[in-house]
């Protein structure tokens, strides 16, 4: 199809003000938010992963500096699950069911289905966040300033985005039911590879070498400099990490413009 | 200049192909402004590719496709129809008025929801999640979804399949009260007494083209076969063996009997059988001549694997 499509009717009809748009963006997020705290088999064990496995590693068996240092990998780890489920479970599941396709038919605004889950996610992220900041301030007695907590929170929201990125380009790979397993296998090997499992120092040399190329290795060295541990430059990991978002993200668009 | 009776939907020798598969071969398609068109033909036949171009979800190989004259991936043209497709499993936990209004914010001036509402029969449905609804009241919910736009055009896939009659008589009205209004219809529908109760026009596809376009009148009387029925003891196959006699069937003790000679047939009927009672003649209805003209298609085409699909349409 070219593009020689005459006009023959006039398109004032359908002009639409800008404040009503806006209106369907606020919409479609906040309409993906709702469905998703309201289903408590999606939301819990994307909050309760992290936060058990503080509980168990961080208050019940370590404590001091320990505590302070698993509380920034499992910040870490807690962050990454919202973003690679809440977007690549839900997507796989809505190409299958039909959804994707009714959106894409209406006339949503571009972008607006991706935003929504974008916003949802990065709730999901900062909830788990709270969380954990809650049990090791209150549980674990890592004291932290204000400016640590506000630190990891904002680490904890953006650093959600890269694996919204990366869910979207396995939601985009797989339909409906298989997405959660495929997920798992990128979310727990990745995890224990970029040491937040077990600190780096631990694993074998060379995987602590090639633990960089991990982006969920970039996102730990972020929480650990919130929490005051790691006092290194942050630009290169901040950068690493826009640079998967941006990569992960045009890799999912273009599976999605071809395959839908 | 806008002009009232150009089309304000069209497929102009599209051709659309998958890997191997042919799906469009040169479809052709109008929509007027206010008609009801009833898009028919076999599984295979095309009608979903040519809905999927006219809503821009796929982009034809060749061929021209337009939306209110404009590209259909165009987000403006899009916000002038409303959308009601086979099976979209909506997010489960959402009440039904969130699914309307975060639907109807996609448009410039939606509908009131309690008008989207009540023209839709789901009044009482709207405080429900939508997962606790039954089936059929899921399609009511997609298809008030269809209309709270206000759209000038609407398209239907298959709108009551998994509807009960009642449910069923309930959309036909609300879509006779929309066209009232002067919205189009682009309906898809396997069934044919759906298409005869609604639409203005049909167009039938086999093969990925229109083989067929015009009032359902005009379809039925492309047929010139008629259906006797009677309360008779003669035999099916006796009947089935005559001359002139397209089909035969028993339904208890009545027998239908389909066939393009009607005056020859009942005075065969007459004469085999003296006690033969409460004899009715009536011309062929659309699924006949539906059939018929697959049929045809299918020979024209030889292609012997779609003619199990067409039973199925019909």
């Amino acid at each position: 199809m070219e593009n020689v499509l005459s006009i023959n009717d006039s398109t004032a009809a359908s002009a639409m003000p800008w404040q009503r748009v806006f209106g369907a963006y606020v919409a479609e997020a906040r309409s993906e938010c709702l469905r998703y705290l309201r289903a408590p088999g999606f939301i819990l064990p994307m909050l309760l992963f992290s936060t058990v496995f503080y509980l168990m590693f961080g208050v019940l068996l370590n404590h001091g500096e320990a505590s302070r240092y698993l509380l920034a990998s499992y910040s870490a780890f807690g962050i990454i699950g919202p973003g690679l489920f809440g977007f690549g479970v839900s997507l796989a599941i809505e190409r299958d069911g039909g959804l994707l396709t009714l959106k894409r038919a209406l006339p949503m605004p571009p972008g607006a289905y991706l935003l929504g889950k974008m916003a949802m996610a990065m709730i999901a992220a900062t909830i788990v966040t709270v969380l954990l900041v809650l049990i090791g301030v209150f549980l674990a007695h890592v004291s932290l300033s204000v400016t640590q907590i506000a630190k990891l929170m904002l680490t904890g929201a953006f650093g959600v985005l890269p694996f919204c990125a990366l869910g979207m380009l396995v939601g985009t790979l797989i339909k409906g039911q298989g997405a959660p397993g495929l997920l798992n296998l990128v979310y727990l090997p990745m995890a224990f590879l970029s040491g937040l499992w077990l600190p780096l120092s631990m694993l074998p040399h060379a995987l602590q070498t090639i633990a960089p190329i991990w982006p969920s290795y970039h996102l730990n060295q972020l929480t650990l400099a919130a929490v005051g541990l790691n006092n290194g430059a942050l630009l290169p990991h901040v950068l690493a990490l826009a640079g998967y978002t941006i990569v992960f993200l045009l890799l999912a668009v273009r599976q999605l413009r071809r395959y839908g | 200049m806008p002009d009232i009776t150009a089309p304000i939907a069209r497929l102009d020798g599209v051709i659309k192909t998958y890997a191997r598969l042919t799906a469009l071969d040169g479809a052709d398609l109008q929509i007027r402004r206010g008609e009801l068109l009833a898009l028919l033909g076999p599984n295979g036949a095309g009608k979903t590719t040519a809905i999927a171009l006219l809503l821009g979800l796929i982009r034809a190989d060749s061929g021209k496709v337009e939306l209110f004259g404009q590209d259909p991936q165009h987000i403006d043209a899009r916000r002038r129809i409303g959308v009601m497709l086979q099976n979209a499993a909506l997010p489960p936990t959402l009440r039904v008025g969130e699914l309307l209004r975060l639907t109807a914010s996609y448009y410039p001036s939606p509908r009131p929801l309690a008008e989207t509402a009540a023209l839709a029969g789901i009044g009482e449905l709207l405080p429900r999640p939508y997962a606790k609804l039954s089936g059929g009241q899921q399609r009511s919910v997609q298809f008030a979804l269809a209309l709270c736009g206000r759209p000038e055009l609407l398209f239907l896939d298959e709108p009551t399949v998994g509807m009960d009659i009642e449910i069923r008589q309930k959309l036909w009205t609300a879509i006779r009260q929309l066209i009232a209004e002067g919205c189009s219809v682009l309906l898809t529908t396997h069934y044919l007494e759906e298409a005869e109760a609604l639409a203005d026009r049909v167009c039938v596809m086999a093969h990925g083209r229109m083989i067929h376009e015009g009032t359902v009148e005009a379809l039925r009387s492309r047929v010139s076969l008629k259906r006797i029925r009677c309360i008779s003891a003669l035999d099916v196959e006796l009947v089935r063996s005559w001359q002139h006699v397209t089909d035969v069937r028993r339904d208890n003790k009545r027998l239908h009997v389909t066939t393009a000679e009607a005056e020859t047939i009942v005075r065969r009927l007459l004469d085999a059988d003296a006690h033969l009672s409460e004899l009715e003649v009536q011309r062929a209805g659309l699924a006949e001549a539906f059939t018929e003209l697959t049929r045809d298609a299918d020979q024209s085409s030889a292609d012997p694997s779609s003619t199990t699909d067409q039973r199925e349409a019909a």
